[in-house]
């Protein structure tokens, strides 16, 4: 296996399950161990991997914590297009995730808040007030149904027969 | 009152797998290996074509030889994948599950006293099938040791004069063998010489590992005189749905299609729809499911190897045959024991006949941390009763 289909093959298995070790990993691609480890430290090295979290269920956690999505209008500026209002808006610890968009709007925003007044708060007075930033659209979010690629709902599992041939 | 059950029935040993059923039933925290069947669920788009078809109205009847559309993609399939041309206006036939085109060919082709060579350990349904049809299935043992290599002197010996049909399958359930082409060849040269038919089961065909499956049918000369049958179940996890499905000659499929329309009609239309969606757009998830198996094969060989159960790697499908042939059991009795003491469903090899005699069939199917388990459980089975391989090699 080449280097970057090895890396490949890694992250495809440590993104469904970051728990699983160099060890596990080695066994189920047919590899030697310390070639599993040196290339995730490797990616460790270079931020190919950034962090290893636990996706949580927040419906479950029953938080209050609020969460919305943000559509943000603003002009680009010469020579640095969005990037130069990006940084300034990722800045805020608010701010979780942050995009760059085609369509009607420029950035998309994924904002948590302890509550809904302190996101009113950090539009109203951190985000609109921006000078490049002309509109803000606040979409607040309601339910989860999936999250990173796992259905949030508890399905009833179809029992499988124990033995078959 | 008379005892209504024919002999011909009666005759039919049940399935070793249904005994071990019904064992497992009732039993807490099994973790099963038992299981011949995708741990996946039918991609979604699949369920969701026949979903909306179902609303559209798709409940009737379809062709007896099923849906025109499915038969010219699997044509297609067929084409594309291994290099075998079918017309599917005539040489391709829907059957409910690759399970009927089995019977449907043994029917078709068998007639009084007929003999069929059958390749063992060997599916459970075959020989029944073959005896129902009024055949005799003649089996030959593929057991070399701890592998599974085809013995062409055996093979040989045990054709004659009634010699109608070679059965194979492959990759192979219970063993996961497949044939180089080296072995296909020679089959085909047995075939040649000896004018039988062969019925090739290649249901697991897309769930072969490290290398690409011939069909058989692909082989020169054999287009004429082989039976393939495959369905959906397996590489698509679609084993609910009942679709399969045969391709041969068409004087073949005629006779198989004339017996089919009397006892079957047609295969569920449901079912069809939800083929034809797998087969135009399940490539990305299928290829997605036998990444996975893949990785858990790996995961279970080396499991095996390590507690000193010799396993071979198995080429294809989603089953490991380890040999327990070092340890004072025999392949039913450890079971038992495995489900009773460790709460771990296998399968004896002898289910598979005579020949699985000092094996056991672990599926893979099954998710990677209740492989681990298992392979846990079965280390500590041995250790408790002193067989762990360190324990042997010191004592």
């Amino acid at each position: 296996m080449d280097k970057d289909n090895l890396k490949k093959e890694i992250l495809d298995i440590l993104t469904k399950d970051a728990r699983k070790t160099a060890a596990d990993i080695a066994v189920m691609l047919n590899l030697k161990e310390d070639i599993v480890s040196a290339s995730i430290h490797e990616m460790e090295n270079d931020k190919t991997i950034l962090n290893y979290k636990a996706v949580v269920n927040l419906q479950q956690l029953k938080s209050d914590k609020t969460h919305c999505i943000i559509e943000v209008k603003c002009s680009p500026q010469r020579g640095v297009g969005f990037d130069a209002i990006a940084r300034r808006i990722y800045k805020f610890p608010e701010v979780k995730s942050l995009y760059l968009m085609s369509g009607g709007y420029d950035l998309l925003l994924l904002v948590e808040g302890d509550t809904m007044k302190d996101i009113g708060f950090f539009v109203a007075e951190k985000l609109a007030t921006l000078d490049s930033v002309h509109n803000t659209s606040t979409h607040f979010l309601l339910k989860r149904y999936k999250e990173d690629g796992i259905i949030l709902e508890t399905q009833e599992k179809t029992p499988r027969l124990a033995v078959t041939p | 009152m008379r005892d209504f059950v024919a002999e011909k029935v009666k005759n039919i040993p049940p399935s070793g797998i249904r005994a071990f059923f019904e064992l497992v039933i009732g039993m807490k925290d099994v973790i099963s290996l038992g299981v011949g069947e995708p741990d996946f669920h039918t991609p979604w788009h699949i369920s969701e074509a026949a979903i909306y078809a179902i609303e559209k109205g798709a409940t009737s009847y379809t062709s007896n030889l099923g849906l025109l559309e499915l038969r010219e993609m699997i044509a297609l399939y067929l084409e594309n994948h291994f290099k075998v041309t079918y017309n599917p206006k005539q040489e391709i036939l829907i059957t409910v599950g690759a399970s009927e085109a089995m019977d449907l060919a043994f029917r078709a082709i068998l007639n009084p006293g007929d003999e069929v060579i059958i390749l063992e350990p060997s599916y459970v349904a075959y020989c029944p099938l073959v005896t129902l049809a009024g055949g005799v299935p003649v089996t030959v043992s593929t057991i070399r040791g701890t592998t599974f290599a085809l013995d062409f002197d055996a093979i040989r010996a045990a054709i004659t004069t009634k010699t109608k049909a070679l059965f194979i399958n492959y990759p192979s359930n219970p063993t996961g063998k497949s044939f180089s082409y080296e072995e296909l060849d020679k089959l085909a040269h047995l075939a040649r010489e000896h004018d039988l038919v062969v019925v090739s089961d290649e249901i697991y065909a897309e769930l072969t590992y490290d290398y690409q499956h011939v069909s058989f049918s692909s082989l020169p000369g054999m287009h004429e005189r082989t039976i393939l049958i495959s369905g959906f179940s397996k590489a698509f996890a679609m084993t609910g749905w009942r679709i399969g499905y045969a391709a041969a000659p068409h004087d073949i499929i005629e006779a198989m299609m004339k017996i089919h329309q009397y006892a079957i009609l047609c295969a569920p239309i449901a079912g069809q729809i939800a083929a034809i969606e797998a087969i135009k757009c399940g490539d990305k998830e299928m290829r997605f499911m036998k990444k996975e198996y893949d990785r858990r094969r790996k995961v279970i060989v080396s499991g095996f190897n390590k507690m000193g159960l010799p396993c071979a790697t198995p080429e294809g499908a989603f089953y490991v045959f380890p040999s327990i042939q070092r340890l004072p059991f025999k392949s039913e009795e450890f079971c038992r024991k495995l489900l009773t003491e460790e709460n771990v469903a296998t399968v004896p090899g002898t289910a598979f006949g005579s020949a699985g005699e000092g094996f056991i069939r672990c599926s893979y199917a099954t998710g990677m941390d209740d492989i681990k388990e298992a392979l846990r459980r079965i280390d500590s089975f041995l250790e408790r009763h002193g067989l762990s391989c360190t324990e042997q090699a010191a004592g």
